[in-house]
């Protein structure tokens, strides 16, 4: 045991002396005082580990000494251990009131006395290091609730942003949560229609919020550069089918307003069911969930067609999260879907329906209780007036890019790069970022391999195809054209893409090139007997293009792709 | 690209599996999955539900199972394709030479 410096009071000289002796005598270092009002002064000079006090002396006592003392210590533990020849339990209660913590009987048993400051040392320490436990968590509470503060703020930017201050949305989201998993992005796209997402993940707090992030960059990336509302929703689902745990998924309703049509197609997965409200006939039309939550199913099974509806000026168009449905009252009953109704019922001014929503959940709610993830949006069918900067926006919002992207690009392989490099995704990713084009994705991977394994097998290689004739020259051919891969040290392919925009759509021209000695081929070309192994590339791609073209001495085909891509 | 197989219990049908690109890289496993069986099952089951996309060489592969099979005779289901590769199938006409179900 470490030496204690302990503060011995005691009127008496020989009692003094003998405990004195029996606490030096343990190690420790000993102060002594004969009265009350010296142990405190005492006390406040040497800062002594321990106290030992008679009860009785002149000047002052030991209760009041006691109360001087632990006043003094303040949340420091000195344990103070009472010096007394009372024995009546009126006497030792008190002791313990004053705020000692022990006492000992006199005559002085050394045994007890060394044994008592043993056990109180154990527990001055455990008070220490309780102490500083609970300093240490503090600490980090306070740094946690301050990185808190900041995420949240970036959050924020991030996941309540875009387009929400045009003016005609309103919306609410309650903020009383640090994070409470809701998502709220808008933007317009360079056609002028509107795009809103409202997203409610499930869970609570951060690991809920943390979705929101690439949720909206997925949203503005893709709205401002004009992809239609299904490819957004295909491209949401699958950063978040791919990044988040199961069990945590985004239920969310989307909407791509055209104002120019009037028109309002909306894609709901999960959330309570979206109103549109008639300003002509007061009534409200129900848009139901008709799909699974974001992030839930792999791409090949997601779902993303659209609830198409015609809307007219000035008509609007409400969307929640479960909030508000689920929202209780103090006798625990939910808000739901009647109590909703009823304020579109009552109403007969529309200006006025999303403060009447509101108040009425918020009163039957009670002033005192927390609704901590309640989202109400409201949008009208109205052009809107864009605000001129929109925090956490691009600044590109409000440009309009030209829709007639005109571009070509060409690509060469050469011959060291047949056997390892497939330039197929390549392509294909630039040509998945023309909005539109996307969802043509899988036609043009199967054209430009049709045509690429044209030219490397029967241009490059010089594969004979007659070889496929029969089971056996199958298998030889593909391993003949493993071993020519190895060899080939010469030749190239070249991709030529020609992309032109025309009104909603465009026409691609896509033309390989190989260094070979080119084929008589006169296009129409015949689909081949159906029971041939071989001979379909290329009357494939003509099926799957409007035009095939067979240039030069028949060592370049051009394929040409119209599209159109009116999705307004 | 992933090929998996497995015969029924009673060895009548053969499942073939695809997933990924069905293309010419596929040309030996699509090829062993039916030439190692010491018996010729009655009835083969081609899953397209994970294939992405079907060249024409997988055309060519459909074909040599179709003879390998009995030819006229073979009972070869596709099953689960996508529009995409239905699409493919369709062009070639090969619903005159399978049992075709989509999704």
């Amino acid at each position: 045991m470490a030496s204690l410096t302990i503060l011995v009071a005691d009127d008496t000289p020989t009692d003094r002396l003998i405990l004195e002796r029996i606490v030096r005598a343990e190690g420790h270092r000993v102060v002594c005082a004969g009265d009350g009002v010296e142990a405190v002064t005492l006390f406040e000079r040497e800062q002594p580990d321990l106290v030992l006090l008679d009860v009785l002396m002149p000047e002052q006592d030991g209760f009041d000494a006691a109360r001087q003392i632990k006043a003094i210590a303040g949340e420091r533990l000195v344990p103070i251990i009472f010096l007394t020849s009372l024995t009546d339990t009126e006497s030792l209660v008190r002791c313990l009131e004053a705020g000692g913590d022990d006492f000992l009987s006199k005559p002085y048993n050394r045994v007890v006395i060394q044994a008592k400051i043993r056990a109180f040392n154990r527990m001055r320490h455990m008070h220490a290091t309780m102490l500083s436990q609970r300093d240490e968590i503090a600490h980090h509470n306070e740094h946690l609730l301050q990185e808190q503060a900041v995420a949240k703020q970036v959050f924020d930017n991030i996941a309540h942003s875009g387009c929400l201050g045009a003016s005609n949305i309103r919306y609410f989201l309650s903020s009383l949560a640090a994070f409470n998993g809701d998502v709220l992005v808008a933007g317009m796209r360079p056609n002028g229609n509107m795009m809103v997402l409202l997203g409610d993940f499930t869970g609570h707090g951060l690991p809920a919020a943390i979705g929101g992030i690439p949720l909206a960059s997925t949203f503005y990336g893709m709205v401002y550069k004009g992809f239609s509302m299904t490819d957004i929703l295909r491209e949401i689902n699958a950063k978040l089918n791919t990044i988040l745990p199961v069990g945590i998924f985004c239920c969310a309703t989307m909407v791509d307003i055209s104002f120019r049509k009037q028109r309002i197609k909306v894609w709901n997965g999960g959330l309570p069911e979206s109103f549109i409200f008639r300003r002509s006939t007061q009534q409200i039309e129900a848009v139901q969930s008709i799909h699974l939550p974001l992030g839930v199913l792999k791409s090949k099974a997601f779902k993303d067609d659209c609830l198409v509806y015609e809307l007219a000026s000035d008509d609007r168009f409400y969307m929640w999260s479960d909030g508000i449905h689920e929202a209780r009252n103090s006798d625990g009953e939910m808000y739901g879907e009647e109590r909703l109704r009823d304020v579109f019922r009552a109403n007969d001014d529309p200006e006025q329906l999303f403060n009447s929503i509101l108040g009425n959940v918020q009163s039957f709610v009670g002033e005192e209780e927390k609704h901590d993830d309640l989202s109400l949006v409201e949008i009208r069918m109205e052009p809107p007036q864009l605000p001129t900067e929109t925090a956490g926006a691009p600044v590109r919002t409000l440009q309009t890019p030209s829709r007639t992207g005109e571009w070509a690009m060409s690509f060469e392989v050469q011959s060291r790069s047949f056997r390892s490099f497939d330039p197929l995704p390549l392509v294909l990713n630039v040509l998945a970022e023309v909005p539109g084009l996307r969802s043509h994705s899988n036609t043009l991977y199967g054209i430009l391999a049709e045509l690429y394994s044209n030219a490397l097998e029967h241009g490059v290689l010089k594969l004979d195809s007659t070889l496929k004739n029969t089971a056996e020259g199958f298998a030889d051919y593909y391993e003949q054209r493993d071993q020519r891969l190895d060899d080939v040290d010469e030749g190239f392919i070249r991709i030529h893409v020609c992309h032109t925009g025309q009104g909603e759509g465009g026409k691609l021209r896509i033309r390989v090139e190989d260094s070979g000695s080119g084929f008589d081929a006169q296009p129409p070309r015949q689909v081949p007997n159906v029971r041939a192994y071989h001979g379909r590339g290329l009357a494939l791609v003509e099926r799957m293009c409007d035009a095939v073209h067979y240039l030069g001495k028949g060592n370049q085909v051009e394929a040409v792709y119209t599209w159109n891509h009116d999705d307004d | 690209m992933a090929i998996t197989s497995h015969l029924t219990a009673d060895g009548s049908t053969l499942n073939i599996v695809i997933d990924g690109r069905f293309d010419f890289s596929a040309h030996q496993a699509f090829r062993a999955a039916y030439e190692t069986l010491p018996d010729r099952p009655e009835h083969y089951c081609i899953d397209l539900e994970g294939t992405t996309y079907l060249d024409s060489s997988a055309l060519g592969m459909l074909l040599l199972l179709r003879d390998h099979a009995g030819g006229d005779r073979a009972d070869i289901e596709i099953v689960n394709c996508t529009d995409d590769v239905r699409k493919v199938l369709t062009i070639s006409n090969f619903d005159q030479l399978f049992a075709i179900r989509p999704h």
